[in-house]
């Protein structure tokens, strides 16, 4: 058997890995993605251009920075020292809150645009019709935002699953804590074990796709919807 | 200026100054607290940022806005919009499209306490004929079904006025056709002070009790509307369909010649049509141009209507060989557009008798 | 028509030919070098430029990434390994220039803490504990790694340890950890915590007894690539020399490899 229990329990700390950081982001990046999508302060290009810097940043620069701010002389390590948490770096909160960052522009992006795209008007006349800006928001945006908020999960997902140079470099390489996939690969292949590559490699290849195509397909359908 | 004031608790008193870079917009109205008042002017006139301002989706400091004795805005208080008792009818229908049309309705409805709710979803469903589409979805719906929807969803938030965004202009001429008679009804049957925003002179003619003329940003005039179409130092006076606005009271009907007879104050008229239930309400028009003027009563003539008139003054019409006169008829007033020489042959002037004969009646209903 | 354009193609070829032989004569030399060796490398790489003109081209990395490189076909010429199985395999399979192969070096492990007091002289603190992370190269692609796998196994500390191993991918990264306090304390080659003088950097250190893992004999070998006609490339061939000479081999024991 090509598959060892090595390899299962990296699929497994991936999924959860991925739908922790999933979860988070819809939770932390909505409001994030609303106030982007309606503000007119002036701090909306650097909190857009914040969120958007893990597009183009490499991960060996997320991962030093939060290697160090992490550590135990670094601020946030200071912190969750002083809170009694303990340091993040090798653990798997700490690679939850690396993949939050990491994933953050492919889950708020696609919800700023699908806010956007909503335009004012749903919005004045839900206000026209007594509902105050909490009720708006869930009984008229959030439906009405429904396609941003799956392409959102679906690339949320996906990207967390396809991490790997920030998980490289404060994961550590723990079995069951920090080792997911991409780590295993990257193992396997360096160790020469090919055919286990192959397996997790084909795996990963696989399930990217169907991805995609879940969410190319579900864009074209809901372009004939509504 | 108004010349119906209205007393204290039954008025909308607005007084707003905006300024939007290039443009700025300073009105300071009473309008009275029932029937339909008309926004009127062109485009870029500032009547829908008037109406945007009233309904509070833009927020103008130093405003002050009262509705029927409450205040929704001064140096102090803001009421935003969904604590404003208002109803809302966009230009474009605006349903909501993950909505059902029943959904849409009650959208509103369901946001009110059980004491606040004074129109039920059958009337207003009865009221626009909307009944067959409460299933649908918005986008299964035509034009003018949707704004129909629209106009019942904001009654069903029982408003204590109801705005009008040019229901009608994004409507073909059909659609509008088919509203209209809706929005006539409405005006008969529900109490509810409407401002209505339009650009069209027909709309207001047929549905607008009080007029008010917005120019570049500026209230031109404000009053009741047969009073202000009347007015010969308006825009609206000088213009070749210029006239005014007549309610009358359906009198009788002769089925042998087919005409329907309808009194005003200002006498009686008589006009080709069906028969109606005698004390109906009806509005006609009378045009300017469709008015002819006579020193004597003449029945050697085809034309069938004729009241007596006192000229009330004269003023330049469109062309150098005309002038517009404004009569007064039993307290309505009425404009002829006659030539200059005429006036002068009947040495017409402020005080004369005269006899108005009619030669056509437009029935607005 | 034909003529022109043939004549360029003549003139193409030639000016290719003109190029590949300028590169040929540049006296450059591409280097794998182990992870572990780097700092001595630099040092004597720069002084091998200095002496002889010929220029190292150094890539620092984990001996098992380089191995599946070079298989696959990258384009180095000398392999400094962390190891002495990796270039026998290469041996094998004829990936070298035959009887190149030799000892550069001779690996020393120690434990080592960026924090002073933190590591006895006598490696107590791996039972004692008082610690979250243990910091070690992956000891399936690097031999450090399997040295300090070895040595808690010879403690007997190995089963009480493993939970708290955070592995690296080369023994460079492993020193990252550590250095950054990531992790209290790691496994790192003697050499990585030295300067340039052979003191010790800073923090506290236990040097490994070599009785507790097998030697880290650290072989190197002129590659395929760097071979030519079945000999190897002057430049190739120059540092070979130059590492088995006196000069290198004092900068080598400075950084506390045994030769």
């Amino acid at each position: 058997m090509p598959f060892g229990p090595d390899d299962w329990n990296a699929v497994l700390l991936t999924l959860k890995l991925a739908g922790t950081t999933t979860l988070l982001l819809l939770l932390f990046g909505t409001p994030i993605a609303w106030w982007l999508a309606r503000t007119r302060s002036w701090l909306k290009g650097p909190v857009g251009a914040a969120v958007a810097l893990p597009l183009v940043l490499p991960p060996t620069v997320l991962g030093f920075y939060l290697l160090v701010t992490l550590g135990p002389n670094g601020p946030i390590g200071q912190l969750t020292q002083s809170l009694g948490l303990g340091l993040l770096p090798f653990t798997f909160p700490g690679l939850v809150l690396a993949s939050v960052l990491y994933s953050m522009p492919f889950v708020v992006q696609p919800l700023q645009q699908a806010f956007e795209s909503l335009g004012e008007r749903p919005l004045e006349a839900a206000a026209t019709l007594r509902a105050s800006p909490w009720d708006t928001f869930f009984s008229v945006a959030l439906p009405l935002a429904r396609p941003g908020f799956v392409t959102a999960t679906i690339l949320g997902f996906a990207h967390t699953v396809g991490e790997f140079g920030v998980v490289l470099m404060i994961g550590g390489n723990i079995p069951e804590k920090t080792r997911v996939v991409s780590v295993q690969i990257y193992d396997h292949v360096e160790a020469l074990e090919y055919t286990q590559a192959h397996w997790l490699a084909g795996g990963m290849l696989v399930f990217s796709f169907l991805v995609l195509l879940a969410l190319y397909g579900s864009k074209a359908r809901s372009r004939h919807g509504y | 200026m108004a010349t119906e004031m209205p007393n204290d608790d039954q008025a909308i008193r607005a007084r707003f100054h905006i300024v939007y870079g290039e443009f700025s917009l300073a009105a300071d109205l009473t309008l009275p607290g029932r029937g339909v008042t008309a926004l009127f002017g062109h485009s870029g006139s500032g009547k829908t940022t008037l109406l945007r301002a009233i309904a509070g989706l833009e927020r103008h400091p130093g405003a002050y806005l009262e509705v029927n004795g409450e205040v929704w805005q001064d140096g102090e208080r803001f009421l935003p919009t969904h604590r404003r008792p208002l109803g809302y009818v966009f230009q474009e229908a605006s349903l909501f499209p993950h909505l059902s049309v029943e959904a849409n309705l009650d959208f509103g409805r369901k946001r009110l306490a059980a004491a606040e709710r004074r129109v039920d979803l059958a009337q207003a469903v009865e009221l626009l004929g909307i009944g067959h589409l409460l299933a649908r979805r918005p986008d299964k719906l035509s034009g003018g079904e949707r704004q129909r929807v629209a106009i019942a969803r904001a009654l069903l938030a029982s408003p204590r006025l109801l705005l009008m965004d040019e229901p009608l202009a994004a409507l073909d001429g059909k659609r509008k056709a088919e509203i209209l008679p809706y929005l006539t009804r409405l005006r008969e049957e529900l109490d509810i002070p409407v401002l209505y925003v339009t650009h069209s002179p027909d709309e207001v003619a047929r549905l607008a009790d009080h007029l008010v003329l917005l120019d570049n940003g500026q209230v031109a005039a404000s009053g009741h509307l047969a009073e202000t179409l009347a007015r010969l130092d308006l825009p609206t006076a000088v213009s070749d369909d210029a006239g005014v606005v007549v309610e009358g009271l359906v009198a009788g009907h002769d089925a042998a010649y087919h005409l329907l007879a309808l009194d005003f104050p200002g006498g009686r008229v008589q006009v080709a049509h069906g028969p109606e239930s005698p004390g109906k309400r009806l509005r006609f028009q009378v045009r300017a141009r469709d008015v002819s003027l006579s020193l004597s009563e003449r029945d050697d003539s085809s034309i069938l209507n004729r009241v007596p008139a006192t000229v009330a003054a004269i003023a330049d019409a469109d062309t150098p060989a005309h002038v517009l006169v404004r009569l007064e008829a039993g307290g309505t007033p009425l404009l002829a557009r006659i030539t200059r020489r005429s006036r002068d042959q009947l040495q017409l002037q402020p005080g004369k008798s005269v006899w108005a004969q009619i030669k056509a009646v437009a029935l607005l209903a | 028509m034909t003529l022109p354009r043939r004549s360029a193609a003549i003139l193409a070829t030639a000016l290719l030919g003109a190029f590949a032989a300028t590169a040929a004569r540049a006296d450059e030399v591409q280097v794998a070098v182990a992870a572990n060796f780097t700092a001595p490398m630099q040092k004597i790489a720069a002084q091998f430029e200095k002496d002889t003109g010929h220029k190292a081209v150094l890539s620092f990395g984990a001996t098992g990434k380089f191995y599946s490189q070079i298989r696959n076909g990258a384009p180095f010429e000398v392999f400094l390994a962390a190891d002495d199985e990796t270039p026998a395999r290469l041996e094998k399979e004829n990936g070298i220039l035959p009887g190149s192969r030799f000892t550069y070096a001779i690996g020393k492990l120690v434990l080592w803490s960026a924090k002073p007091a933190i590591v006895d002289n006598q490696g107590e603190v791996l039972k004692k504990g008082g610690f979250d992370h243990l910091s070690l190269a992956n000891p399936k692609l690097a031999p450090y790694g399997a040295a300090a796998v070895e040595t808690m196994k010879a403690l007997g500390a190995y089963d009480t340890l493993a939970p708290k191993f955070v592995q690296a991918e080369n023994i460079a990264q492993a020193y990252n950890f550590v250095a950054t306090g990531n992790a209290l304390l790691g496994f790192v080659a003697y050499a990585q915590v030295l300067d340039e003088h052979g003191q010790l950097k800073g923090g506290s250190v236990w040097l490994v007894p070599g009785k507790l893992y097998s030697p880290i004999r650290q072989d190197a070998a002129i590659l395929e690539k760097g071979t030519i006609n079945g000999k190897a490339k002057p430049a190739a061939e120059a540092l070979v020399k130059y590492l088995k000479g006196d000069k290198a081999r004092a900068v080598i024991k400075t950084y506390g490899y045994d030769l």
